[in-house]
C-alpha cells in the first residue's frame, strides 16, 4: 500500500521550485472500534482516514499546510498554501529538513496483515467476552461503563527534496473495560486492558482481572492524614511520571528556556539507581517505530545514565541549533510540523518485585493512580503536585485503601529522592513503560 | 445558506435511503468542511504559519440499541454511499426494505455570526498581532526571559440531515489568541499564560487588545516569582470571578450528562428533584450565549442551541441530553449532542456552563475568610464522574490571611468531591464573569466549551501544595 502513498509524495516533491526545500508527509489509516454494553453491541465504527502535510523552507523561512484528503485537486493547493505561509516566517539560519544520516532503520515487525482477516464477529466477541469476564471476576462489580475492542492499521511516508524517503506501517489492537464496583454504598471505578499487534495476542482474562482488581481494591477508602513519607508508585503511575520527565529532556524545551534541565548536561540530576532510556527500536514497546517524523531511523537514546544527565532528545532543527545531531526524535502527524518527543521511554529495572519493595519500605503509601498530573507538574519550575489514590503500606504490606489526597514535591527533589526501581517493567499503550518506583520524603496532604 | 454548499439535497436523500436499507430505525448524515489557520511566535520569531483543511462526512445508522458508524473524506455521492453501506452493515442486520425520507430544511439562528471572516484577513495582519504581543510582554520587565504567542482561527461549516426529515446546518467561526511568558528570578522560572477566544471572527481584535493580554501574562509570571509554596491540607477556598468556572464544569457538569447517568457512572443518578447543592447555587448550561467559546447555532445532531437550567437554587432540575438518550427517555433533546469532527460519533457534551450571580458582595466574601486560599485562576482539571472526585491545577492563587489577600502561591493542585463541594458553597457573589476559552475532553474527543462563575467560597477543599 505504501507505493500509492510514495507516488503521491513524489508527485508533490516534483513540483518543488529551485532553491526551496519541500517535505511531504502522507498518512493513511483504517480502524475499527466496537463498544458493547450489557451483552449487546452499543456501537460499531469503521473508518478510513488519510491526508498529507507539506512543509516548505525557502530563504530560511518555514511554512506549513495540510489537508485531510488525498484528492488530486487538493495536493497542489496544499503545497501552494505552505509556500505562501513560508513568506511570513522569520528567517532562521537553523531551519532545514532532515538529511540522510546513515543510521540504519531498525528491523522491526510491527505490521500483521492477519488483522484484516479477523471477522468483525470475532472482534465483537472479544469485547463481549471481556465484559462477561469482568462481571464474573468479583461480586462487587456493579456495572461496566464500557467494554471495547479497537484496532487500527496505519501507514505513512516521508519524502523530501533532501533525499529522505521513509516508509512505515504498523498494526495494533486493544481490548479494554471500565467497570464500577460498589460495596456498602461506596462506588469506585477501575480499568483494565490488553494490547497487541493482532487479536491473537490479546489477553482478555488478564485485562478482566486488572479491571476488577483496580475497581475493587479502593472500596472503603478513607482520606489519609498528611505528612512527609515514602511512597511507592504503581507501574502505571511511574509511566505517567517518566513520560512527563522525558518531556523536560527535550531539545526544543531546552532551547526555548522552558526546561529545568537546560545547562545541566553532565550533571548528576538524579539518584544513581535511575537510568532513563528512550528506545523506539525495542520491539516490546507498542510505540516502537522504524523512523521518526522527519524520516530518520529511530535509535536508542540514554537520557539519564545512573543519575547523570547524558542527552536531550532532538529533531533536525533543534539539533542543528544546539550544535549536535538529531536523535531521531521528531514526532508529528501529517497535520503539524515536527516537534520533539520521546516515543518509548523506560527506566532500567532494578532487581526487586513490588512486594519486596513494600517490605523494605515498611510504612508509607502505595500510589495506585494519579489525577491531574499534567496540570500539576510545571516543567519549567519543576513544581509537582497531583491528586492521588492508593493503599497504606503498614509493616511492609498493603492495608487500608486511601482516597482524595495529593502528593507534592518538585521534579528536582523527586529525582534525587528515588530509592529503588522495581523489576516489574510493564509495556503500555503509551510513550512510556511502567515499573514500580520508590520515592522518599514526599509531601502528602489529606485531612 | 452554508449547508447547501456541502452536499446537494437529493444526494442526502439518496444516501439516507441507502443507510436505512438494512432496516435501521434512524439514519443521519453529518457533513463538515473545516478550514483553519494558525500562526505561532516563539523566542521572538514567527516560527510558522499553518493552514489546514478537513472535509468529510460521518454516517450513522441506529437499530434498537446499536449504532453503526462510518466516515469518509469523499463527499461525492459514490463516497457517501460507500460509507452509508458500511454504517448500515455495522448496525445489526434488520428486516430490510425501503423507507422514503422527506427532508425539511430548518434554518438555525447562530447567536454570533462572524462579522469579519478570518480567511479574508491578510496573513501579515495576523502575524503583526503576534509581534505586538511579544513586544508588550517583554516590555513588562527585565525578568521576562521568554515569550510565546499563538493565533488560531477556524471556520467550521456543518450539515446535518436525518431520516426524521431534518435538514439543517451551521457556520461556526472561532478565533483564539494566547500569550505565554516565562520569568526568571532567584527562585527559578515561573510561567504566566492568558488567552482570549470567542465564537466570532477577526472582530475579536476590535474588542480585545493583544498587548494588554500580553502584559497580563507577563505580570502573572512576574508575580509568581515571589510566590511561596502553597499550603497543604483542607482550607476554605475563595474562587475568583471567571477563572474558577471550570470547577463546576468538572465537579458537577460531567456528572449531569445523560449518557453517564444511563450507565450508572454518575453520582447524580436518580437525584432529580433533590437538593444536591447549597441553595445559593443555580447552574446553567447555555449554548446560546453570544460569542462565548461553547456557543453555536445548532449542535452536531442539528438541535438548536438552548439554555438549560441544571440546578435551580440547589435543586437538581435536569440532565443534559443528546439524540440517543433523549429518544430512549421519550423527551426532547437539549442541544448537547456534540462531536469533535465528522470522524466521531456525537455524545452528550456541555456548551457554556456557569453559576449565576448570588446575593453576596465579593469583597465581603474575602474579608469574611479568616485563613484560606484565593484562587484567581484554575488550570486543567478532571473528574471521575462515578465517584465525583475531581482535581485541578491552580495557576494563579493567593493566601488569605485575616480576611485579606496577601502573598501569591506557587502552583499546586486542588482536590475535592463534586457533591460535597456543591453542598459546601457558603457564599456566592454578584460579580459574574465568563472565564477563558476551554477545550473539554471526553472519550478522546475535544470540543470548545465556556464556563463562568461569580466570586464564591467553598468551606473546605484539599490543597496539595508542597509546604510541609
Amino acid at each position: 500500500m505504501s507505493d500509492e502513498l510514495l507516488a503521491i509524495a513524489d508527485q508533490v516533491i516534483g513540483w518543488a521550485h529551485d532553491g526551496e526545500q519541500v517535505e511531504v508527509v502522507v498518512g493513511k489509516s483504517r480502524s475499527t472500534e466496537i463498544r458493547v454494553y450489557e451483552g449487546d453491541i452499543e456501537s460499531l465504527s469503521s473508518a478510513e482516514s488519510q491526508g498529507l502535510g507539506v512543509r516548505v523552507i525557502a530563504d530560511g523561512r518555514q511554512g506549513f499546510a495540510y489537508a485531510g484528503s488525498l484528492d488530486p485537486d487538493v495536493l497542489h493547493e496544499v503545497l501552494d498554501e505552505a509556500r505562501d505561509n513560508a513568506g511570513f516566517g522569520t528567517p532562521d539560519e537553523f531551519l532545514g529538513l532532515a538529511e540522510p544520516d546513515g543510521v540504519p532503520v531498525p528491523d522491526l515487525d510491527l505490521y500483521r496483515p492477519g488483522l484484516f482477516d479477523v471477522p468483525t464477529d470475532r472482534k465483537v466477541a472479544l469485547a463481549l467476552d471481556l465484559e462477561r469476564a469482568v462481571r464474573a471476576a468479583d461480586p462487587r462489580i456493579s456495572g461496566i461503563e464500557a467494554a471495547e475492542y479497537a484496532d487500527g492499521v496505519s501507514e505513512g511516508v516521508v519524502v523530501t527534496t533532501t533525499g529522505i524517503r521513509a516508509t512505515g506501517r504498523d498494526s495494533a489492537c486493544y481490548v479494554g473495560a471500565y467497570p464500577l464496583a460498589t460495596d456498602d454504598g461506596d462506588t469506585k471505578t477501575g480499568f483494565g486492558f490488553s494490547v497487541g499487534r493482532e487479536p491473537s495476542e490479546l489477553d482478555v482474562d488478564a485485562a478482566a482481572s486488572d479491571a476488577a482488581q483496580r475497581a475493587t481494591r479502593l472500596l472503603g477508602a478513607v482520606k489519609p492524614a498528611g505528612g512527609r513519607m515514602t511512597v511507592v508508585l504503581d507501574p502505571y503511575v511511574t509511566a505517567q511520571l517518566i513520560g512527563i520527565l522525558a518531556g523536560t529532556m527535550n531539545g526544543e524545551a531546552v532551547l526555548k528556556g522552558r526546561s529545568l534541565f537546560a545547562d545541566r548536561l553532565g550533571d548528576e540530576i538524579a539518584s544513581s539507581v535511575l537510568t532513563l532510556v528512550d528506545d523506539p527500536t525495542n520491539p516490546l514497546a507498542y510505540t516502537a517505530s522504524h523512523t521518526d517524523g522527519e524520516g530518520l531511523a529511530t535509535r536508542r537514546n540514554v537520557l539519564v545514565d545512573n543519575g547523570v544527565l547524558q542527552k536531550f532528545a532532538h529533531n533536525a532543527y533543534t539539533a542543528r541549533r544546539s550544535g549536535t545531531v538529531s536523535t531521531g526524535s521528531a514526532v508529528r502527524g501529517f497535520k503539524s510540523t515536527p516537534g520533539v518527543g520521546c516515543r518509548a521511554v523506560s527506566l532500567v529495572p532494578g532487581t526487586k518485585t513490588q512486594p519486596e519493595l513494600l517490605a523494605e519500605v515498611g510504612d508509607g503509601i502505595l500510589v495506585s493512580s494519579v489525577a491531574g498530573l499534567h496540570s500539576g507538574v510545571n516543567p519549567v519550575s519543576g513544581d509537582f503536585s497531583t491528586g492521588a489514590e492508593g493503599l497504606r503500606i503498614v509493616d511492609g504490606v498493603l492495608g487500608q485503601p486511601l482516597r482524595e489526597f495529593t502528593i507534592a514535591s518538585t521534579l528536582q527533589r523527586m529525582l534525587k529522592d528515588v530509592v529503588a526501581v522495581g523489576n516489574d517493567v510493564e509495556w503500555l499503550p503509551m510513550s512510556a513503560a511502567g515499573v514500580s518506583l520508590v520515592l522518599r520524603d514526599i509531601s502528602v496532604s489529606g485531612t | 445558506m452554508p449547508a447547501a454548499a456541502l452536499i446537494d439535497d437529493d444526494v442526502v436523500t439518496r444516501v439516507l435511503t441507502a443507510a436505512l436499507r438494512t432496516g435501521g430505525d434512524f439514519a443521519e448524515v453529518f457533513a463538515e468542511d473545516k478550514r483553519s489557520s494558525s500562526a505561532y511566535l516563539d523566542d521572538g520569531k514567527i516560527e510558522e504559519l499553518s493552514s489546514g483543511r478537513d472535509r468529510g462526512a460521518g454516517i450513522r445508522v441506529v437499530v434498537g440499541e446499536t449504532t453503526g458508524f462510518a466516515h469518509t473524506a469523499d463527499l461525492s455521492e459514490t463516497g457517501l454511499l460507500v460509507a452509508a453501506e458500511a454504517a448500515a452493515a455495522a448496525a445489526r442486520e434488520g428486516g430490510g426494505g425501503t423507507r422514503t425520507v422527506a427532508l425539511t430544511r430548518t434554518e438555525v439562528r447562530h447567536p454570533s455570526p462572524a462579522q469579519i471572516q478570518p480567511a479574508d484577513v491578510a496573513k501579515a495582519t495576523k502575524v503583526a498581532l503576534l509581534q505586538r504581543a511579544d513586544g508588550a510582554a517583554r516590555a513588562a520587565g527585565g525578568d521576562i526571559r521568554q515569550v510565546s504567542a499563538s493565533y488560531a482561527d477556524s471556520r467550521r461549516r456543518i450539515l446535518i440531515a436525518n431520516s426524521d426529515g431534518l435538514l439543517t446546518g451551521d457556520d461556526q467561526v472561532r478565533t483564539l489568541f494566547t500569550v505565554g511568558a516565562v520569568a526568571l528570578g532567584d527562585t527559578g522560572m515561573q510561567t504566566g499564560r492568558e488567552s482570549i477566544g470567542h465564537t466570532i471572527g477577526f472582530e475579536l481584535f476590535d474588542r480585545y487588545d493583544v498587548e494588554e493580554l500580553a502584559r497580563a501574562a507577563a505580570e502573572r509570571a512576574l508575580t509568581k516569582l515571589a510566590a511561596r509554596p502553597a499550603p497543604t491540607g483542607e482550607l476554605p477556598v475563595v474562587i475568583g470571578p471567571g477563572g474558577g468556572g471550570v470547577l463546576f464544569h468538572e465537579a458537577c457538569g460531567h456528572g449531569l450528562e445523560a449518557d453517564l447517568i444511563a450507565k450508572g457512572a454518575s453520582v447524580f443518578k436518580d437525584r432529580r428533584g433533590e437538593q444536591v447543592a447549597s441553595p445559593l447555587v443555580t447552574l446553567v448550561d447555555d449554548g446560546t450565549v453570544a460569542t462565548e467559546w461553547g456557543a453555536f447555532g445548532c449542535d452536531d445532531e442539528g438541535t438548536p442551541a438552548q439554555r438549560n437550567v441544571l440546578i435551580q437554587d440547589g435543586i437538581l432540575t435536569d440532565y443534559m441530553w443528546d439524540f440517543l438518550r433523549s429518544r430512549k427517555e421519550g423527551r426532547p433533546r437539549s442541544g448537547n449532542g456534540r462531536r469533535q469532527s465528522y470522524q466521531h460519533l456525537p455524545m452528550v457534551r456541555m456548551t457554556n456552563t456557569f453559576i449565576l450571580d448570588g446575593p453576596d458582595d465579593p469583597a465581603s466574601i474575602v474579608s469574611g475568610t479568616e485563613h484560606g486560599v484565593y484562587v484567581a485562576k484554575l488550570g486543567g482539571g478532571q473528574v471521575n464522574t462515578a465517584t465525583g472526585d475531581f482535581v485541578f491545577g491552580m495557576t494563579e492563587a493567593y493566601l488569605i490571611e485575616n480576611g485579606e489577600i496577601t502573598e501569591p502561591l506557587r502552583e499546586g493542585n486542588l482536590i475535592g468531591n463534586g457533591p460535597e463541594v456543591l453542598q459546601n458553597i457558603e457564599a456566592v457573589g454578584n460579580d459574574f464573569e465568563f472565564g477563558p476559552p476551554g477545550t473539554c475532553g471526553k472519550d478522546g474527543q475535544g470540543v470548545p466549551v465556556g464556563d463562568g462563575v461569580p466570586t464564591l467560597r467553598v468551606s473546605k477543599l484539599t490543597i496539595g501544595g508542597s509546604a510541609a
